[in-house]
């Protein structure tokens, strides 16, 4: 892997993420919208905290997912229906140096996206910054990586771009509902919540409250990394058996 | 030197036989052409060569190299038009042509690119606004952006108006210039004529013909006679023209007759393709 070729590539993806306006509204901006929309209808306290952190921390959960899961699948399921992976492959460019500067790419929009979320909030609603910065950067690098992969495996499982976007949301959004991005799930039904408990955005959500919300380290939950952990290994196994460069032959 | 040597090519998808024995070579600098129906194995072929499909049987070098094992010294020096791809929307002719530039060490200037393929004018407007044949040359320009030696096109004018296809060809002629090798496979004979410098003929995953336009044309076919005798339509083919045509002539002479609308045609291309690749209704 050639460090230039890296970058040169990063910032190709960077400007393809930020000139594409149907990526840079739904998976940069809608996130955020989401916040200060559900910031402004709920108050009080949730979790024991102001209800407004709450949802920030639930929020970032949803923005992982959603940058780094359906964004990246749809972006690698177009790509690849339109032949432009198989075009790249024809150049000096290496397969590895591409899927590293696409999850960095990703992985940058995502923290940046984060950032804005902890911004928005103190404006906004006068959330507090995080305390625990590496704790939260690490967090943040483990879901972008847990939930990209999960991304790979999905596009790679997707047959064709007309239908990508609906299967990948179908996906995202009940994933995010159930496991509490919008809004605590203690008063769901029982089998609601038992279906959210499996899924992975619920531990990364739990990261995500005890770094933000209670100020704990990464390390006090390793329960929920080791679920990230699995998660990710079993998106990393399909990713590398079923992902194709090539478009299905007509 | 050699660019492409291929030796008892062989490729099966399933238990469909799609190239079944192949041999070509194409020398450095020469503009090859396969020519063929569709489903005759040419794409196949082509994606071997540029190291996208493993074969089954048979040895290929492609620049010395098994594109087999596509290193990244081998694809410095490939530049490829694929029958179909799209490249993305929302990034100007510019900007694309650059981001390609810099995948390659020794890549060409990129408004001297823009302008070899024709888009001077298109220089800063986005993709989706190009029209499909300015789309075509984008592809043109982004190959041969990484200033490869070897040049694969494939169909590359294939749903052009008649307007669009004559600029390709011209700047297809303008790679022969640039001392570029190419392979071009098309299944328009008029392209494989004007184009290629030798055209290998393929049919079920063979080749049936190879060589230049000019050897196709005369060598296979023989010579077609007409003439009206009285009000029928005669019909001679022949290998002999002079001789035939002599004894007709004289004969016509002999008897005080004009022979109604004598014609002598040399067999095209186009005859000896629906010959070899059996098309023919005859």
């Amino acid at each position: 892997m050639s460090l230039r070729l890296f970058l040169h590539q990063l910032r190709s993806e960077q400007l393809l993420f930020w000139r594409s306006k149907e990526a840079a509204l739904f998976i940069f901006l809608f996130p955020l919208l989401l916040f200060v929309l559900l910031g402004s209808v709920y108050s009080g306290r949730i979790y024991g905290v102001p209800a407004a952190q709450a949802l920030l921390s639930g929020l970032i959960g949803y923005g992982c997912a959603n940058t780094a899961f359906a964004g990246l699948a749809i972006t690698l399921v177009v790509r690849r229906e339109s032949a432009i992976l198989k075009r790249l492959r024809a150049t000096p460019l290496s397969a590895s140096t591409y899927i590293a500067a696409m999850l960095t790419s990703t992985l940058i929009v995502f923290a940046l996206q984060t950032v804005t979320l902890f911004v928005l909030g103190r404006v906004l609603y006068g959330t507090p910054f995080p305390t625990q910065i590496g704790s939260l950067i690490l967090a943040v690098i483990v879901g972008a990586m847990v939930f990209a992969a999960l991304g790979v495996a999905t596009a790679s499982l997707i047959r064709s771009a007309e239908g990508s976007s609906a299967v990948v949301n179908f996906i995202l959004l009940p994933m995010a509902f159930l496991t509490g991005s919008f809004g605590p799930t203690r008063h769901y039904p029982a089998f609601l919540r038992a279906i959210g408990d499996v899924l992975p955005l619920k531990y990364f959500i739990d990261l995500m409250n005890a770094i933000y919300l209670r100020g704990h380290g990464i390390w006090t939950k390793p329960f929920a990394l080791l679920v990230l952990a699995l998660w990710g290994l079993g998106g990393l196994i399909v990713a590398v058996f079923k992902f194709r460069w090539e478009p299905r032959e007509g | 030197m050699r660019a492409i040597e291929v030796r008892g090519l062989r490729k099966s998808y399933g238990t469909l036989e799609a190239v079944r024995g192949v041999d070509f070579e194409i020398q450095e600098g020469e503009v090859f052409g396969l020519l063929g129906p569709n489903g005759a194995g040419k794409t196949t072929i082509v994606e071997i060569l540029e190291g996208y499909r493993k074969r089954d049987a048979g040895d290929v070098s492609v620049l010395g190299h098994d594109p087999e094992r596509p290193g990244r010294e081998f694809r410095e020096r490939i530049g490829v038009v694929l029958q179909q791809s799209e490249l993305w929307k929302n990034v100007t002719v510019r900007e694309m042509h650059a981001m390609f530039a810099g995948y390659y060490e020794h890549s060409r200037d990129v408004d001297e690119v823009i302008a070899l393929v024709g888009l001077e004018s298109k220089r800063d407007a986005r993709v989706k606004t190009l029209s499909g044949g300015q789309k075509r040359r984008l592809d043109l320009g982004i190959a041969l952006v990484g200033d490869p030696d070897l040049v694969f096109l494939d169909e590359p004018t294939t749903g052009f108006d008649p307007a669009a296809r004559r600029a390709a060809w011209d700047m297809i002629r303008s790679l022969r210039e640039l001392g570029k090798t190419v392979l071009l496979t098309t299944h328009y004979l008029d392209e494989a004529e004007q184009l290629a410098d030798r055209v290998a003929v393929m049919r079920d995953g063979v080749i049936v013909r190879v060589g230049t336009p000019r050897e196709l044309t005369t060598t296979d076919l023989d010579v077609e006679i007409r003439y009206r005798r009285e009000g029928e339509e005669v019909v001679v083919h022949t290998t002999e023209p002079t001789r035939v045509l002599h004894e007709l002539t004289a004969e016509a002479l002999a008897r005080g007759e004009e022979l109604e609308r004598l014609e002598v045609r040399r067999p095209t291309l186009e005859d000896v393709y629906l010959t070899l690749t059996g098309d023919d209704e005859e």
